[in-house]
């Protein structure tokens, strides 16, 4: 069944059509890549998607429901992982409680639960400033989930980690899925992080943006660690390369 | 152990400076190179402050009761200015010139007329010090209200956050460094403030006691309330930095890494 229902959504700015068109589905508990060039117009579909902009034209759904131009309904995590310095950990995962009027108190008590299993051990009390890059997203990710534990966007979300980093919050990103049933759309302009996370992957391109081309990855979960050192990873990787060259 | 010697150096340059200046002051008054009833000497400047030191108290209870008023309306005011000017567009605009032009008008040149309008008693010199200290407040809290990360606003919009809940999650705590710095200046501006209208006219305080010991040309009392003002004025500015350090833990933290 659908979470998400993204229906013919165009949007311009400064009468420069951006994204045309984009239609799209999220299963539940799904990983969708978005993939395509930096600037390609994925973050302005993400901004619809999120409520915070109007689209030209379609329309978005959540569990049916229309949320087109609605707040408040959809979180999603970015790059920056955007946690609020001045907050301990605790307190900045739990905002999304606090928002939707929950007592301190409880929220912190319901937030402690999910340190552990999104590997943020003894880091309630702690600063952001006091972590490294991957623990931010760690708990960026985690702030993303309690907002809803149904659909999440993601958008290049450990685009700006180092290669070693990045992988190993890749194979910490595949444990917690198993675990999570997080339906995501994820945003990404890398082939391999796209390959190895998503069930399917969309590809967006051209100037306006459309998406040109899906691609399933038919392999089975949990994903190995081996997974990108296989030849069928390689595979993969072509017909991605031949479809977004074709696209342009 | 390796951060720590560079303050220290620095802190043994700045009092050797200090002393080195007491020192020539001392010699070129103390050799009759200046008359004394000129320019006292350091060490009778501290005399002064000795003997004197019952009835500074006395005036500073004054003047630091003008000063503490004045101050707490003008963090009052100064906060509700730079709520309001940051939720109103039209009203920043407005009102943003306004308060420019409040800071080039000079302090010296209106408290008279805060004098005749409001007579001798603590009214005036609070408003004198309210127009002088509300300014440095209002602008910190504007630039902090203003520099926040647009993005981090986004976020808490997607979450549902309303105007409140962003102002309370963001734009308030991420103005608390600009804050600060702004409440610093005007805690010495607020001393300096009631003693500048002190000056013009009243029944006790520093200033009152200034130009009384100005009249009778005791220097060495005018350089001993000039050193207690400066020593309230450090004080004062110190507390600012305790209350930033009691508000502000994650700053803490950060120089412990």
């Amino acid at each position: 069944m659908a979470v998400l229902k993204v229906m013919g959504i165009t949007k311009s700015f400064d009468g420069q059509k951006i994204i045309e068109n984009i239609t799209l589905e999220l299963n539940e508990g799904e990983l969708v890549s978005l993939l395509g060039i930096s600037g390609g117009g994925k973050t302005t579909l993400f901004n619809v998607i999120a409520g915070l902009s109007q689209p030209d034209e379609g329309k978005v759904y959540l569990d049916g429901a229309d949320i087109t131009g609605r707040p408040g309904q959809v979180s999603y995590m970015l790059q920056k992982d955007l946690l609020l310095p001045y907050r301990t950990i605790e307190d900045n995962v739990a905002l999304p409680l606090l928002i939707k009027g929950m007592k301190k108190r409880e929220a912190r008590q319901k937030v402690s639960g999910y340190f552990d299993q999104f590997g943020l051990h003894c880091t309630q009390k702690k600063y952001p400033s006091q972590l490294s890059g991957g623990m931010k997203q760690r708990a960026a990710l985690l702030r993303t989930y309690l907002f809803s534990e149904r659909v999440a966007l993601l958008d290049e979300p450990f685009s700006a980690l180092d290669m070693l980093t990045k992988s190993r919050i890749h194979d910490w990103y595949l444990q917690i899925m198993e675990q999570i049933h997080l339906s995501t759309l994820f945003v990404t302009h890398d082939i391999d992080e796209a390959i190895l996370l998503s069930d399917r992957i969309c590809l967006l391109t051209g100037q306006p943006g459309r998406i040109t081309k899906e691609i399933r990855i038919e392999e089975p979960r949990p994903r190995s660690k081996d997974f990108p050192l296989s030849e069928r990873f390689l595979e993969y990787k072509q017909k991605v390369l031949y479809h977004l060259e074709a696209g342009t | 152990m390796k951060g720590k010697s560079p303050s220290i150096t620095n802190k043994l340059w700045s009092c050797s400076a200090v002393l080195a200046i007491l020192l020539f002051w001392q010699v070129i008054t103390g050799t009759g190179m200046i008359d004394a009833f000129l320019l006292p000497s350091p060490l009778q400047v501290i005399k002064a402050f000795i003997t004197e030191f019952p009835t500074l108290m006395e005036h500073s209870v004054i003047t630091l009761s003008e000063a503490f008023v004045g101050l707490g309306l003008g963090i009052f005011l100064g906060f509700l200015m730079a709520v309001a000017m940051d939720q109103f567009e039209p009203l920043y605009q407005a009102l943003y010139p306004l308060v420019i032009l409040t800071q080039t008008v000079p302090t010296v040149a209106i408290a008279p007329l805060l004098v005749l309008w409001f007579g001798y008693e603590m009214t005036p010199k609070v408003i004198l010090i309210v127009i002088t200290t509300f300014f440095p407040i209002t602008i910190g809290l504007l630039t902090g209200f203003r520099s926040s990360d647009p993005d981090a606003v986004s976020l808490l919009r997607a979450m549902g956050a309303g105007k409140r809940q962003i102002f309370f999650y963001i734009k308030l705590p991420g103005a608390m460094d600009p804050f600060f710095s702004g409440l610093r200046i005007s805690a010495s501006y607020a001393v300096v403030g009631a003693v500048i209208s002190e000056w013009l006219g009243g029944f006790g305080g520093l200033g009152v006691y200034m130009t009384r010991v100005k009249k009778a040309f005791s220097f060495d009392k005018m350089f001993a309330v000039i050193l207690l003002i400066s020593i309230i004025s450090l004080i004062l500015m110190n507390g600012v930095e305790i209350l930033q350090w009691l508000f502000m833990p994650w700053k803490r933290i950060k120089n412990d890494k």
